[in-house]
């Protein structure tokens, strides 16, 4: 297309003419060196070389222009709008935070009006919900995953990745009716006797429980972090296995059959091919998990009774998180009480955000991260 | 070594790669010509594999029934289930050592973990849709749950008074705000993210991501630190509206641009060639093509706004009878009036809630299943209806062609009908190309 020797484009290389004839010379050289080695120069790098990438687009009309800057303050619009949520936060929380100083990371209570507040308590709730739920939610995410890329026949292989699709987008309210008054009867037992046998472990120790006593009520195990967190692990589970299941379906099939040719099961080229390559997805549907885990409120909210203490024994009544803090006291709340919530949101929106960063990072950097 | 056919190689022309073999000699020296070989199955079910899975199974279960009543002082259906399944695993290791290596082993255990995960994870979810659809039965098959509002109901009349109509209205009311404000902008924000890359739409996009997964009660809780507190507006749906904007914003951006930056470049250099500016090119090209995402897009927001409930609870508040007035006093969602009526302790109203869940929960079923039926195309995809249109408009192009093209080269001008052709000189004019393939493009 770009032939050097054209007359028709001599004039309009002018400017160009001396790299240009560098460039050309190079190229001669470097054809040279091949055909002496006996080799066929194939004309594609010749074009890279020679002929630079050209802007589409040259001359921009009124309205091309009156779209870019239209385009251009739609972005911005949003990047304000986003920035806003953290400064606005910030500038009301300002107050309280000013009240309680660096009391407010170390104080359990909850108690604006008497200068006694902070979020210990909510903080250590939140984290012990965020990391039950992903213990969980990780595990069956990255095995369904696993079974949707790998062993679904084709059949049904559509049908649930439209489940899981399906499962991400369902109101938390509808997994906060399910835990509330199913799963919280379910679950009694179970930590009764996780209670009983493992008690020696002491997380799972429930001190107002005494397991020789037959007379002991289980109430004691209502309402507890384990419940609220099992809840969120069934919300994030879809979550994070949708975005494993998107990378898993981009490891290259060459190498997945290299491995089955040199004699690897099934399982071998699960370990070997896909999971090393979905690292990155992988990773990053965790955190992202985690991300959607920790701001969770209404179905938490449905299910704790809330606490202002730091809680170790998760399998006990009471735990709380922020966000359920913040849905908790908003409506008798007063101007102070208000900031005090907003300096509480604060602390979930930094803690969110660079979550979610350090997970876009992830993904970005790895092998299988950019299409996705 | 040597090579030799076998006795029928005089019909090797006739069928080959049957009879065409390889043959080596034994120890003899003799050459035994084999049966033709059987391809194996490579993949798939053996007997053996579904006799051990069975067996290991049920001595699972056997195993830990005896457990269960002569052994061990537990009781409960979860417990059971948990020692079974890890003594179903002991059980099915073993049988395999009995005639498989340890790679086989691993293979098999990876595999039967995988299944029964996947397995318990759906199932799991089943039972979250099920169990909210039947409690909430009995609430929604009554004919008033569709009509009436809560404003006559007490919390201790029966289901067949009082209904959830206007939690409806304020839920439909709510996101068609969101929507008018989020998809323009939305869109917007998408096209610039996809169309003029930079170092900004970069920090755009960044940002974007981060905040798709916004807790949303921190949404609310913007919109009441500014709209309410700052301008001093009062608590009601248009606020509401305005937190489920800000929620619903990044996700309908993300897969907007996602649906954009798979549009063909090759499309795009073609109107770019006939000389289209860029705007047209957005307009005409990129758009129409990428329609059935950008509305996958939009749907599966609006899928994710109709349910939230946090930032309604910071700032709409709570009614039980219609408000048509977005603008001033409180309005309520289905969401909200779920959330707030399964608290109170009366049967009656954590039904009603459980009802309003399972409305919900259809409405979300519903949009997904739009989305579904006009999404899943690739750009450029077309539907059959839009196939036909292309086709017609080809074939509408190829007959101009055909009568104003290379008459002279390809038929004789006698059978060109000349009074209604355009002279074979004069090529068709831009405008009509356009339009042409514009049609096709659709």
């Amino acid at each position: 297309m770009s032939d050097p020797d054209d007359p028709v484009r001599e004039p309009r290389d002018n400017p160009a003419g001396s790299p240009k004839d560098t460039a050309v010379a190079e190229l001669e050289r470097q054809r040279t060196e091949l055909r002496e080695l006996g080799l066929e120069t194939s004309p594609a790098p010749r074009d890279a070389l020679v002929d630079p990438t050209r802007p589409l687009v040259s001359r921009r009309g009124w309205q091309d222009n009156t779209f870019r800057v239209a385009a251009h303050s739609g972005g911005t619009l949003v990047l304000l709008i986003m920035t806003l949520v953290g400064v606005f936060l910030l500038w009301r929380g300002a107050q309280a935070i000013d009240v309680a100083g660096w009391d407010f990371i170390t104080e359990q209570d909850w108690e604006p009006n008497s200068g006694r507040f902070g979020i210990a308590a909510v903080l250590f709730g939140t984290i012990v919900i965020g990391l039950t739920a992903i213990s969980v939610a990780v595990p069956l995410a990255l095995v369904t995953a696993t079974y949707i890329t790998e062993y679904a026949p084709a059949g049904i292989k559509r049908f649930l990745i439209g489940v899981i699709d399906l499962m991400a987008a369902i109101p938390s309210v509808v997994y906060g009716l399910w835990g509330a008054y199913w799963l919280e009867g379910n679950l009694l037992p179970v930590a009764q006797w996780i209670s009983t046998y493992f008690g020696w472990i002491p997380i799972f120790r429930v001190s107002q429980f005494d397991p020789s006593d037959p007379l002991a009520t289980p109430t004691v195990f209502t309402a507890s972090a384990i419940l609220a967190g099992l809840i969120v692990s069934m919300m994030v589970a879809p979550i994070s296995a949708a975005i494993m299941r998107e990378v898993f379906d981009q490891a290259p099939v060459g190498e997945r059959e290299g491995a089955l040719a040199l004699g690897a099961s099934k399982w071998g080229v699960i370990r070997n091919v896909v999971y090393p390559f979905g690292t990155g997805g992988i990773i990053g549907g965790t955190m992202l998990g985690l991300g959607r885990a920790l701001g969770e409120t209404i179905a938490v909210y449905l299910v704790i009774s809330p606490l202002f203490v730091i809680n170790w024994q998760v399998l006990s009544t009471g735990t709380n998180s922020i966000s359920s803090l913040i849905a908790l006291k908003n409506g008798e709340a007063n101007d102070f009480e208000v900031s005090a919530l907003m300096a509480a949101g604060l602390v979930l929106f930094l803690i969110t955000m660079l979550i979610n960063f350090v997970a876009g990072f992830i993904i970005q950097r790895s092998r299988s991260g950019a299409a996705s | 070594m040597t090579v030799t056919e076998t006795s029928q190689g005089a019909r090797r022309a006739d069928r080959p790669g049957r009879y065409t073999r390889t043959h080596l000699p034994g120890r003899d020296g003799r050459i035994t010509p084999a049966r033709p070989e059987v391809q194996r199955e490579l993949s798939g079910l053996r007997r053996e594999d579904v006799l051990r899975v069975v067996g290991a199974a049920a001595a699972g279960i056997a195993s830990t029934a005896w457990l269960f009543t002569q052994v061990l002082p537990f009781q409960g259906a979860l417990p059971f289930v948990l020692i079974a399944y890890v003594l179903f695993l002991g059980f099915f290791v073993v049988l395999i050592s009995f005639d498989d290596d340890r790679i086989t082993i691993k293979d098999r255990v990876a595999s039967v973990l995988i299944h029964s995960g996947a397995v318990v994870l759906l199932l799991a979810l089943v039972v979250v849709v099920v169990f909210a659809l039947t409690e909430g039965r009995p609430a929604f098959t009554q004919g008033n749950f569709w009509t009436q509002d809560l404003s006559l109901a007490g919390p201790l009349d029966p289901l067949n008074i009082g209904g959830m109509a206007h939690a409806a209205v304020g839920t439909l009311i709510m996101i068609s705000f969101a929507l008018v404000i989020s998809i323009p902008l939305g869109l917007l924000t998408a096209v610039c993210l996809a169309e003029f890359p930079s170092p900004f739409t970069r920090i755009v996009r960044t940002v974007t991501e981060a905040m798709t997964a916004l807790p949303s009660i921190l949404c609310g809780l913007f919109i009441l630190a500014t709209y309410i507190l700052m301008f001093g507006a009062p608590k009601s749906g248009f606020a509401a509206s305005l937190a489920i904007t800000i929620m619903i914003l990044p996700i309908i951006i993300r897969s907007a641009d996602v649906v954009l930056r798979l549009v063909p470049a090759t499309l795009k250099e073609a109107s770019f060639a006939m000389g289209a500016s860029h705007w047209s090119t957005i307009w005409n090209v990129v758009l129409p093509t990428s329609k059935s995402g950008l509305m996958t897009a939009i749907v599966l927001g609006t899928a994710r706004g109709i349910g939230e409930t946090s930032p309604i609870l910071l700032v709409a508040g709570y009614t039980t009878y219609y408000s048509w007035n977005p603008f001033d006093g409180p309005m309520v969602s289905l969401p909200l009036a779920t959330f707030t009526l399964v608290k109170s302790p009366e049967p009656a109203q954590i039904a009603r809630g459980f009802g309003a869940a399972a409305v919900l929960m259809v409405l979300v079923f519903l949009l997904f299943a739009i989305a579904r039926l006009i999404g899943g195309k690739g750009a450029g995809v077309l539907s059959p209806g839009g196939a036909r249109r292309a086709q017609r408009a080809s074939v509408r192009v190829a007959a101009r062609f055909r009568r104003g093209g290379p008459t002279a080269v390809a038929a004789p001008a006698s059978a060109a009908p000349a009074s209604d052709a355009p002279p074979p000189s004069a090529p068709p004019s831009d405008e009509d190309t356009l339009t042409d393939d514009k049609e096709a493009g659709r």
